[in-house]
């Protein structure tokens, strides 16, 4: 599938959820969506364009948290990454497990690191903290 | 149904990744599998957060003990990506060589390995012998057999000497035959084809599904390969073919683990030739806001990093994400249905670094009573492959 045509569908499958739209480079494409949407597109990415998941950052921006879910699409070389913005306190989104199941890792790698909550996520445990823990307190959050 | 439970690791002495496999097993065949990571957690991403552009190539170089040069590329390549900058031609072939002779020796260290488990030892002892001379060019270029602190953002930091080319050439070139010997080890053993073939199988679904990189994605027919798929380095300035195989399993692994050996030197030999003289650093002094992502090919498959600048002396956030995060996943495909035999060799064959065999116990699910350790799971797969050899 080519470049263009992968960025027009995900404008017209968006509509107005689209936020921001930047073609970077050659290889590198973000787009910021509302969290609402983004299931939509990535079925679209994962199922229709066969694009593979490469991981998703998780990025404290003090006032929320960003989520960036990187898509490599190998034909072409290009990674559309999908950000995704939380505002705190309110740190849930829904999971994306029951579309790709590579996501269940690094969502529990975002779940315990940033505290965002993955809504209907099978396992949300702890993936590389121990267990005991102590509860809210997130490593790579920046808040005071 | 009473399950027993086998748990294999955490810790290993040749690991530099620990994981945890807890295998449920009813008899002799897997019914499911747990798989736990996070035993060896530095947070590296946060401690990135507190070191300097320059400083941050050192300190993922330590993520990794075999493929130390794969995070420094690919992070060195999000910096270029952020810049939107070239790094200078000839310092694009001193990185390309570096990742290929890292390739060259972590692929032979797999191959020795794999060759243990099935009770090969002389495949194991050749293999660590023919990775000395890999790791003697590595101290020759730069010093160090392993964590070669050869990249800085902008180039490299050390220059290679043409002097040294002759040998390198010829050290290499010596190579190729040992590399026709594992071939044959592998391609033409009945033994070894009856241990691994159809084992552990990942279809091309598998793949996607997993979202596994790789020799490990490349084994089932997938040709990615982020060399070829997003040109880095020197890479496109060369010949060379990405390697696939049909198989999905425990073998076509290791045959594409094998032809990418000659592939790899290949490439070495060709980026000496045709390396260029001039510069090697662009001498980067300011980070502008932004953000940028690198990728590179390691010896398992893609490693990503993300890099968000907001223009101060550190990066404000910095993502890496190793290809076995997404390749130890797929086990749980790969493993089931099996026997605990082949568990050993299937667990192996992503080559997630080998933390699991050696404390590996059996354990009574219910009184919790050792029945096996390590050396007999690794034991009974040796005894498997003997099995078969005296059957023939």
């Amino acid at each position: 599938m080519k470049r263009t045509e992968i960025i027009e569908n995900i404008k017209v499958r968006s509509g107005k959820d689209l936020i921001e739209l930047k073609d970077k480079s050659v290889r590198r494409v973000y787009v910021t969506i509302n969290k609402e949407i983004l299931p939509k597109i990535v079925r679209y990415l994962f199922n229709d364009v066969k694009a593979r998941f490469s991981i998703a950052t998780g990025v404290d921006t003090r006032s929320g948290v960003e989520i960036l879910y990187h898509f490599s699409v190998d034909e072409i070389g290009l990674i559309v990454s999908l950000r995704v913005v939380l505002e705190k306190p309110n740190l849930e989104i829904d999971s994306l497990t029951a579309i790709m199941k590579c996501a269940e890792w690094i969502e529990r790698e975002i779940h315990e690191l940033l505290g965002v909550n993955f809504k209907g996520h099978p396992n949300m445990k702890h993936l590389l903290l121990k267990d005991d823990w102590p509860k809210g307190n997130y490593p790579l959050r920046r808040d005071k | 149904m009473a399950h027993k439970i086998i748990p294999i690791g955490p810790y290993h002495p040749l690991q530099e990744e620990p994981e945890f496999f807890r295998l449920h097993v009813d008899g002799e065949t897997v019914v499911d599998i747990d798989i736990e990571i996070g035993y060896n957690l530095r947070l590296i991403e946060k401690i990135a957060e507190s070191k300097s552009y320059d400083q941050v190539t050192f300190l993922i170089e330590r993520i990794c003990g075999i493929c130390s040069t794969s995070h420094p590329f690919a992070y060195t390549n999000a910096i270029d990506d952020l810049l939107g900058v070239t790094v200078p031609e000839r310092a694009l072939y001193i990185r390309t060589i570096i990742g290929e002779l890292e390739r060259i020796h972590s692929h032979l260290l797999w191959l020795g390995l794999a060759g243990h488990f099935l009770g090969y030892n002389t495949v194991w002892m050749w293999a660590w012998r023919y990775r000395e001379p890999v790791l003697d060019i590595c101290e020759r270029i730069t010093g160090n057999r392993n964590h070669y602190a050869m990249f800085k953002p902008g180039g490299v930091r050390r220059d290679m000497h043409e002097e040294d080319f002759p040998w390198i050439k010829k050290t290499l070139k010596d190579l190729i035959p040992k590399f026709d010997m594992f071939k044959g080890a592998v391609m033409d053993d009945p033994v070894i084809h009856a241990r691994t073939k159809g084992i552990g199988v990942l279809t091309k679904q598998d793949v996607h599904d997993y979202s596994v990189v790789g020799p490990t994605a490349r084994a089932s027919g997938v040709d990615i390969d982020v060399r070829k798929d997003d040109p880095y380095g020197a890479y496109d300035r060369v010949e060379w073919k990405v390697i696939t195989h049909n198989g999905g399993g425990v073998f076509a692994k290791a045959v594409v683990r094998i032809l990418e050996l000659y592939e790899s030197t290949n490439i070495i030999l060709q980026c000496l030739d045709k390396m260029p003289k001039g510069e090697i650093d662009l001498n980067i002094k300011d980070m502008p806001i932004g953000e940028g992502i690198g990728r590179h090919e390691a010896p398992r498959g893609e490693v990503f990093h993300y890099i968000m600048s907001d223009g101060g002396n550190s990066p404000a956030r910095h993502k890496v994400r190793a290809p076995s995060f997404m390749n130890i996943a797929s086990n749980k495909k790969a493993v089931i249905g099996h026997t605990i035999s082949d568990a050993t060799i299937i667990l192996a064959a992503v080559d997630p670094c080998y933390c699991c065999t050696e404390r590996t116990a059996v354990v009574d699910y219910k009184t919790g009573k050792k029945i096996m350790d390590g050396q007999d799971l690794v034991r009974l797969s040796q005894e498997k492959t003997e099995k078969m050899r005296r059957g023939r």
